[in-house]
């Protein structure tokens, strides 16, 4: 690592402090699919419970915006990783660019996933209370409350990836996080946004299309 | 200002501010934060139990209503395990004394770890709301309907305390891990590790893989009382059960996070008071980490009665029996440890044999209750009670009195009366036998846990407990005081007043805010008490 930044308080050196970010975020990452997985034993559990109606609610989503919003998720990811490399290779201004992209993506995603949810308020799919339901049985209601809290908490998850990702571009570009110095920064954010991807690229499947 | 000026003032006395201490990143100063803050609410959770213990006092559940008895019971339980129990050695020693070990300056993230200690304190804040607002009464496992739909408790205040404070668990861990892995200086390899640092490294994986799932299922009840979300409720397709599943996948790790840290604190003062190399390090070393990873798969023994497929229940008992084994070598090595040792009768060693004492004898209950037709038979009962007050209370909370009395002269510099130490590790003993002890002949004769108003036949041994938690109660206050009282007028300790192996007793006694002058090299096994003697390790 060229890190010529000052070393903080416990390290002893650069690449102990690098070693030491990097393994901080994997070990965050694994709590993360652990929250996750807790949805998704949720998921698994109902599904062998239920399996013929949860098949049958499933067909109520809309899985061709869910296949726009993967393609759209894992372009940004795309985005990041070229934002990080063009970080390691000391280019700010680049790196600012592909990550505010990133950024750009990730909003479009919650826009789409925004109307995807007025679209099934308006068939009667979310349990809003005081509007009128149109589930067909209990389980449907389960699927698609199930449904509703595991997109919303990715949903939540990517938002503060948006928010972050952001900062990043902005604090990049001014200078206040130089690279390949600090390019850290950069790689330890880049490895939270592929989670929460990696996270939609499983909840697509199990929501959306196994049916 | 200069290094040489600043190098040898303790970090008790670098800053006065009160700024100095709310802001630190010194991971000795937030270890103090800590204890502070646990002792606060260990008060809270023994005020729950005291009244708890008097409304047994008699038969007819004189003291408390109905309802009343189920919020003190609750939050004595919430309080306990989530404030108390799974901080308290960990968050306090080990923030305290990982770095030190190790030889590092810091844990990993010391922000990180201030941070914590804020998230604590916020969670702690929602709690006393949650008393000030009523309490809650669903027990503090919050079962299912119970929490979701029938308690008419601050059920959502209470789970946003566990919810948040679970993030400083996490992170806590997180710290742990990392620092553990990077920080450790040179020659301080994985196999001289303290075993006290082995054990805080087990428990950190379980805090970062467990308490998650904690979180979300925490998350599903909240929204399941507040929107009817189904996912518990049978109406709508849901399962009750598949709330038990997910909050025993926590909560038995859970039990290990609280009991690995006192294994660890154990291991060390065994080896310094039998003034031995420990027998067996790596087994020591390495049943930490199977106790935590078999901890995983044992969720199943609280549901033998919940009507889960017979196979499950056989698996699960198969599992919780093989936890056995690692917790075996442990006890078995410290016996071997202690065998033609030079034993100091000093308080923390004395805290230490009560340690091992209690947690046999909760571990051989905790056998019991593995097993498929006992449990049928004392399920729900004191018999239960009384097994995981033996683990928690008898050991982890005899584990943490040990540690403190251990290293109380490295965190102050002062040494406290040893005469008074003595006796406070009698009584807590007798006192914790006598509250306890009772409880396992309730159980076995049947008594259900959770019920105030219980059978006259009962009643003795009910007194015998409610007698033996006062002198309990009067024996934790004991070190209060002296402990106190040491601040201002107890000897200075010395560095090393127990003559005992290990990096932190290297240090002066408080140990310099950055802890060590220059970065220690380790060239020595753990524990090489008799090498001086010997001279078999040139």
């Amino acid at each position: 690592m060229p890190e010529t930044l000052p070393v903080t308080e416990p390290y002893r050196d650069a690449r102990q402090q690098h070693e030491a970010a990097m393994m901080g975020m994997y070990i965050f990452l694994g709590s993360e699919i652990m929250l996750f997985g807790g949805i998704f034993s949720v998921a698994a559990a109902l599904r062998l419970a239920h399996s013929p109606e949860i098949i049958q609610a499933s067909h109520a989503l809309h899985f061709g915006i869910g296949g726009m919003n993967t393609a759209v998720l894992l372009t940004s990811s795309l985005f990041v990783a070229l934002g990080v490399e063009a970080g390691r290779g000391g280019k700010a201004n680049a790196a600012a660019g592909w990550v505010t992209a990133a950024a750009v993506l990730g909003l479009c995603f919650l826009a789409v996933k925004a109307y995807e949810y007025r679209l099934e308020f308006s068939e009667g799919l979310l349990p809003v209370p005081g509007v009128q339901s149109r589930y067909v049985t209990g389980v449907q209601h389960l699927f698609m409350d199930l449904y509703l809290v595991a997109t919303a908490l990715h949903a939540l998850h990517l938002t503060i990836g948006v928010v972050l990702l952001a900062t990043l571009a902005v604090q990049t570009a001014r200078g206040a996080i130089p690279v390949p110095e600090r390019a850290i920064v950069l790689i330890t954010a880049g490895l939270y946004w592929h989670l929460v991807d990696v996270v939609w690229v499983f909840l697509y499947p199990v929501f959306y299309l196994a049916r | 200002m200069s290094e040489t000026a600043t190098e040898r003032v303790s970090y008790l006395r670098a800053g006065h501010s009160l700024k100095s201490w709310l802001l630190t990143t010194d991971h000795k100063r937030i270890a103090i934060l800590y204890v502070l803050s646990i002792t606060f609410f260990f008060f809270v959770g023994a005020i729950a139990a005291a009244l708890i213990r008097l409304d047994l006092l008699t038969p007819a559940g004189d003291l408390l209503t109905n309802d009343g008895y189920n919020r003190a019971f609750t939050i004595h339980g919430v309080v306990m395990v989530w404030f108390f129990l799974i901080p308290s050695i960990p968050n306090t020693f080990g923030n305290f004394l990982l770095p030190l070990m190790i030889g590092a300056r810091d844990l990993a993230f010391p922000k990180l770890n201030l941070l914590s200690w804020y998230i604590y304190m916020i969670a702690g804040l929602f709690t006393v709301f949650v008393l000030i607002a009523g309490g809650v009464d669903t027990g503090w496992t919050f079962y299912t309907p119970l929490s979701t739909m029938y308690a008419n408790g601050n059920v959502i205040l209470a789970a946003s305390a566990v919810f948040i404070v679970g993030f400083s668990s996490i992170l806590t861990g997180l710290n742990f891990i990392v620092t553990v892995h990077k920080l450790r200086c040179p020659g301080m390899t994985w196999g001289r590790l303290p075993l006290f640092v082995w054990s805080i490294y087990a428990t950190s994986l379980v805090l970062v893989l467990a308490t998650p799932v904690l979180s979300i299922t925490l998350v599903l009840i909240s929204l399941e009382r507040l929107f009817g979300l189904g996912i518990f409720n049978p109406a709508l397709g849901g399962d009750p059960l598949l709330y038990q599943h997910l909050f025993w996948f926590y909560s038995h790790p859970a039990v290990y996070i609280m009991v690995l840290p006192a294994l660890g604190v154990i291991s060390e003062l065994v080896a310094a008071g039998a003034r031995k190399p420990i027998f067996g390090y790596q087994f020591v070393a390495a049943s930490s980490v199977a106790i935590a990873a078999l901890g995983f798969f044992v969720w199943g023994h609280h549901m033998f009665v919940s009507g889960q497929s017979a196979y499950a229940s056989a698996a699960f008992s198969f599992l919780s029996i093989a936890v056995a084994i690692p917790s075996g070598i442990k006890v078995y090595n410290w016996t071997a440890t202690l065998f033609k040792g030079h034993i100091s009768l000093d308080p923390p060693f004395l805290f230490a044999m009560a340690f091992i004492g209690l947690f046999v004898f909760g571990g051989l209950t905790g056998l019991m209750l593995a097993m498929l037709a006992i449990d049928v038979h004392v399920h729900d009962t004191y018999f239960v009670i009384a097994h995981f007050h033996y683990i928690m209370v008898g050991g982890t909370v005899s584990a943490f009195f040990g540690a403190l009395h251990y290293w109380w002269p490295k965190i102050v510099g002062r040494m406290y009366s040893i005469v008074w130490g003595r006796l406070a590790a009698i009584f807590i003993f007798l006192g914790f036998n006598l509250t306890f002890f009772p409880q396992f002949l309730l159980g076995y004769l049947g008594m259900p846990r959770r019920y105030h108003v219980y059978p006259p036949e009962f009643q003795v041994l009910n007194v015998f407990s409610s007698v033996g938690a006062t002198l309990l109660g009067a024996a934790y206050l004991m070190p209060f005081i002296y402990f106190i009282h040491s601040l201002r007028y107890g000897a200075p300790a010395g560095d090393n007043p127990w003559g005992a192996t290990g990096l932190e007793w290297t240090t002066p006694s408080p140990p310099p805010k950055h802890n060590f002058d220059s970065v220690p090299l380790v060239d020595r096994p753990p524990y090489d008490y008799e090498v001086e003697m010997e001279g078999d390790n040139a």
